[in-house]
């Protein structure tokens, strides 16, 4: 039956007339003329939304879920993504009723319970990244960026100065030169030198006057520590350009280094990569911006203040100031999101936090000493939480990244990060996370390793995997030329 | 507590395999001086009991249902949330995948995705949907931004009516790109068509327009199209998705791109986020369109199969020159959004719109028959509105909050003149008896001599508690 199902949406499933879950009557007196919804206003036809009853959608939607995989079945390591384990007490705590049913509109007084945990969490995140302040407004990874450039911008227009580029590694994130355009600048690409690092000889080429910030990743795409970061900060600081961290690779130094003391002026986490919301399918997500003492007149939204009287603690909404460069959100952030760091942080504490870096960075390296004979690993002998192979041997033989990726559904396990960074010809970015086990990441070794010896010996049986996932290869092509968005 | 598999064996087990001694040596590019040598100051971890506890009382210290009355809205809103929706939403499965960038894994995330933005087509009447924005200020800035790009103007003109936080968050995207912005006055209610006329010109890439309003008011979007339209400029309207179960949708109004805040669609407020940034436009502009777009393809066997599509617009292929930055939206509250519009359906969703208009509207005439009350800007309205009242709205509020009522947002801080007016919400929450406490509770409170704010003696026996 299931089968039969496939690609059936709930549309497909409607009997006309069948009531799904009902609100309540009106069950008020019907009032006065003059104060009735005028007619003029109505909608002549109800939305053509579905009807079918719960037990049918219940059914339904399982029965997609079940297409699904997910961090809670096998190994995710999707480079750059950050798919760990996330505990599940992170739910419990956001779904209580005094987080979850809370109004942002809600006066400070009846908010403190609220307003304490987004404190504690600030502090504690400047804490760990070394940033002076910490502001918790930006909904996701990429608006953290836009966030950090507008904080840039508007800290040279406060010099009087207006300064146009922003220079950007080419091994660097899709997001990163989208957020420059956003914000208004213009990106300036510094290439990456043979050991996969930003060169001081090659930035000192591109690096003026007119530079306003450099974005760096640090650890960057290719899973490596900037080992010339404190050269390559001081460069930038000396020619009076603000240097930006894209932290999404934090997971690698969580207790073993901290952004500020490497020089960084700003820098967003994604807490929901490294501090442990589950990823939803595609969000949501959460973004802290930290910065040094003298940005923080241009934090976005609001902060949020402390007071003691008396041994009490009171906290408090505050308005941004004039020089904020303004709101990225309607309320204070994605506070859901929020609460799970926050229960992570606490859960771990100091030494726990410690031991999730080490162990991402015990994985991954472990993984890349398992297969580092058979898949080319093009830079680096160690790495922190990732590293990128190349399949340039397996291209040879006739079977491409993308390819291997299929062919690792097939396993049960979800495949790299594949074609990114851009630099590395046939990428497969591989993140394992710490909370995959020895023994899983053993059998994901295994797994490539099997697949490089079909490609020698069937590589046609791999150029048309999957051949055991819940569908076979998708035709993307027809997707885009016959376009049914629903 | 800690979520690493290891013991410290396998850790050493592993290190050996690598080839080092210690784990230290694996740190060999991160140079001396900026490594930690002692544990960060942040506290010890706890047992998960005691996590929860203090999460416990955390949550105790905020004012919500059933302990607290409230009339909160502006966009957010505290709707029912029919119990499958936690329980098919909150599957690992949903929850703990990603972006479906292995379609032939992710057919789950994919499909719902897929009827979530036809669900959206739908309600909205207008030809595509996508897959989901951060909120309904980002949602609009996006709308702006597309709108730019379409018509290469640099002026973008919006109503007065705008949510202010929408507006807030529209005018840190824009400004950082130089685009001028006005702002058409909104002193009655609704935005002034005789003003946007005179302001509409060659220049202008869109008007953006809400409706109903931040006020609640229902506006005029057919008309303000038309004036858009005259001088080449896009409309975009923005849209209270549960209005639409009653009210006329966007793509009935020549509206060119619709954008709407959909956290109410089976998610919870959650202090203003994660939120649900909806939108949908003419087919015209599907390759102008932000994040994600799921589409309906086959795979190798002939069989239905749904994939991300589309993507050269996004950033991971176009880098700078990608339609927006967009990476991480709201994915899983877009698949909660389609099992919530599934589980009410055609006529539940109808049902909901009905009676949330409904008690509004008899909220509304029992407010405006109080002694010292109104409501200004008349029955044109969904399920919100604004109370002009007899004192200042902060005064009445506090003396709401102390009956233990949130009893509405407090306008003047953000529109001159409105000092003693409040925008109220009611939903299918409210019952018939609950709107009636409320009222006299406001009479209550506008009757009161005191400074202490205490409830007077008439009406303390019946204070909500």
């Amino acid at each position: 039956m299931a089968a039969a199902n496939k690609g059936t949406t709930i549309f497909d499933a409607t009997t006309p007339g069948a009531k799904g879950v009902m609100a309540p009557d009106p069950g008020v007196p019907e009032p006065q003329d003059n104060w009735r919804l005028p007619d003029a206003y109505r909608r002549s036809v109800p939305a053509d939304l579905p009807e079918v009853a719960e037990p049918e959608v219940v059914r339904h939607y399982v029965r997609l879920s079940t297409r699904n995989h997910h961090i809670d079945k096998d190994t995710y390591p999707l480079g750059s993504c950050t798919m760990k384990y996330n505990p599940k007490i992170n739910e419990r705590t956001a779904a209580m009723a005094g987080f979850s049913r809370l109004h942002p509109e809600t006066p400070d007084d009846h908010c403190q319970g609220a307003l304490r945990l987004m404190w504690e969490l600030g502090r504690d995140l400047a804490v760990i990244t070394g940033m002076d302040e910490v502001r918790l407004q930006p909904s996701a990874g990429a608006q953290g960026e836009m966030v950090g450039l507008l904080i840039a911008l508007a800290y040279h227009r406060s010099r009087g100065e207006d300064r146009r580029k922003v220079i950007i590694p080419d091994s660097s994130h899709g997001t990163n030169p989208a957020s420059v355009t956003l914000a208004g600048f213009d990106p300036v690409a510094v290439k990456s030198n043979e050991k996969g690092l930003v060169d001081p000889s090659e930035l000192a080429a591109v690096l003026d006057d007119n530079v306003a910030c450099i974005m760096l990743t640090n650890p960057n795409t290719l899973g490596l520590f900037e080992q010339d970061i404190l050269k390559i900060t001081e460069m930038v600081h000396a020619k009076g350009g603000i240097v930006y961290n894209d932290g999404a690779n934090t997971n690698a130094l969580l207790g073993i280094a901290r952004a500020g003391d490497m020089g960084f002026d700003v820098l967003h986490l994604n807490l929901h990569k490294t501090f442990s919301t589950p990823h939803g399918g595609g969000g949501p997500g959460a973004a802290a911006v930290g910065v040094t003492k003298e940005l923080i007149p241009f934090l976005p939204g609001s902060g949020i203040e402390r007071e003691e009287n008396n041994g009490d603690m009171r906290f408090s909404r505050k308005s941004p100031g004039s020089q904020s460069i303004g709101s990225v959100h309607p309320f204070a952030g994605n506070f859901g999101v929020l609460v799970r760091a926050y229960t992570y942080i606490r859960l771990l504490g100091a030494e726990g936090l410690r031991q999730v870096a080490e162990d991402a960075v015990l994985n991954a390296n472990y993984l890349m000493s398992r297969i580092k004979d058979v898949y080319d690993i093009p830079y680096g002998h160690r790495c922190m939480h990732e590293f990128v192979a190349s399949a340039v041997r397996q291209k040879k033989q006739g079977v491409r990244a993308g390819q291997i990726a299929k062919r690792l559904l097939d396993f049960g396990v979800h495949p790299p990060t594949v074609y990114f960074p851009l630099i590395v010809p046939e990428a497969l970015m591989i993140e394992p996370t710490e909370t995959e086990s020895m023994a899983r990441v053993d059998a994901y070794a295994e797994a490539l390793l099997q697949i490089a010896r079909e490609i020698e010996s069937d590589p046609d049986m791999v150029n048309t995997a999957p051949h055991n996932a819940p569908i076979r290869k998708v035709d993307e092509a027809r997707a885009a030329r016959d376009l049914d968005v629903g | 507590m800690e979520y690493t598999s290891h013991s410290d064996d396998t850790r050493h087990h592993m290190l050996k395999a690598i080839g080092v001694e210690r784990f230290e040596d694996l740190l060999e590019a991160i140079p001396q001086e900026i490594r930690l040598t002692r544990p960060m100051d942040v506290p010890q971890g706890l047992a998960e009991a005691d996590v929860e506890s203090l999460l416990e009382s955390l949550a105790a210290q905020n004012s919500v249902a059933p302990t607290v009355t409230s009339f909160l809205g502006g966009d957010v809103y505290d709707h029912h949330i029919p119990a499958a929706v936690d329980h098919v939403g909150g599957r690992s499965e949903f929850f703990t995948a990603y972006t479906p960038y292995q379609a032939e894994v992710a057919q789950g995330t994919l499909q719902a995705t897929y009827e979530f933005q036809s669900m959206i087509r739908r309600l909205t009447a207008m030809d595509v949907a996508q897959a989901s924005l951060y909120d309904g200020g980002s949602a609009i800035a996006e709308a702006a931004l597309m709108a730019l790009g379409q018509t290469k103007r640099n002026q973008v003109i919006i109503a007065g009516t705008l949510n202010p936080r929408h507006r807030g968050v529209l005018e840190t995207y824009l400004t950082a790109q130089g685009v001028d912005i006005k702002t058409i006055v909104a002193d009655n209610g609704t935005a002034d068509l005789e003003e946007l006329k005179t302001s509409v010109s060659d220049d202008t890439a869109c008007v953006i327009m809400p409706s109903p309003n931040y006020f609640g008011v229902i506006d005029n979007w057919s008309d303000g199209a038309t004036i858009a339209h005259e001088h080449g400029a896009l409309f975009v309207a923005m849209f209270k998705p549960v209005s639409l179960g009653v009210l006329q949708p966007p793509g009935e109004c020549d509206v060119d791109i619709a954008v709407g805040e959909g956290q109410c669609l089976g998610n919870t407020p959650s202090f203003g986020g994660p939120l649900l940034g909806l939108m949908a436009s003419r087919r015209d502009y599907v390759r102008r369109l932000p994040g994600r777009l799921v589409g309906r393809s086959v795979d190798a066997d002939g069989q239905p199969a749904f994939v991300m599509t589309l993507q050269t617009r996004e950033q991971h292929i176009r880098r700078e020159k990608a339609t927006s930055n967009i990476c991480t939206a709201q994915a899983l509250l877009a698949t909660r959004a389609a099992i919530y519009l599934s589980l009410l359906g055609k006529q539940g969703f109808t049902g909901l719109a009905e009676t949330c208009q409904r008690r509004a509207h008899y909220c509304a005439e029992q407010i405006s028959e109080l002694k010292g009350f109104s409501v200004p800007f008349g029955p044109a309205f969904f399920n919100e509105f604004v109370v002009d009242s007899p004192l200042p709205a902060r005064q009445l509020l506090e003396r709401l909050q102390k009956r233990g009522i949130l009893g509405g947002i407090e306008l003047g801080e953000r529109f001159p003149g409105f000092d003693n007016r409040i925008l109220v919400c009611v939903t299918e929450r409210h019952s018939r008896e609950t709107i009636d406490r409320f009222v006299k509770e406001l009479n209550a409170a506008a009757g009161e001599t005191g400074q202490s704010g205490e409830p007077s003696e008439e009406y303390a026996h019946d204070r909500v508690s």
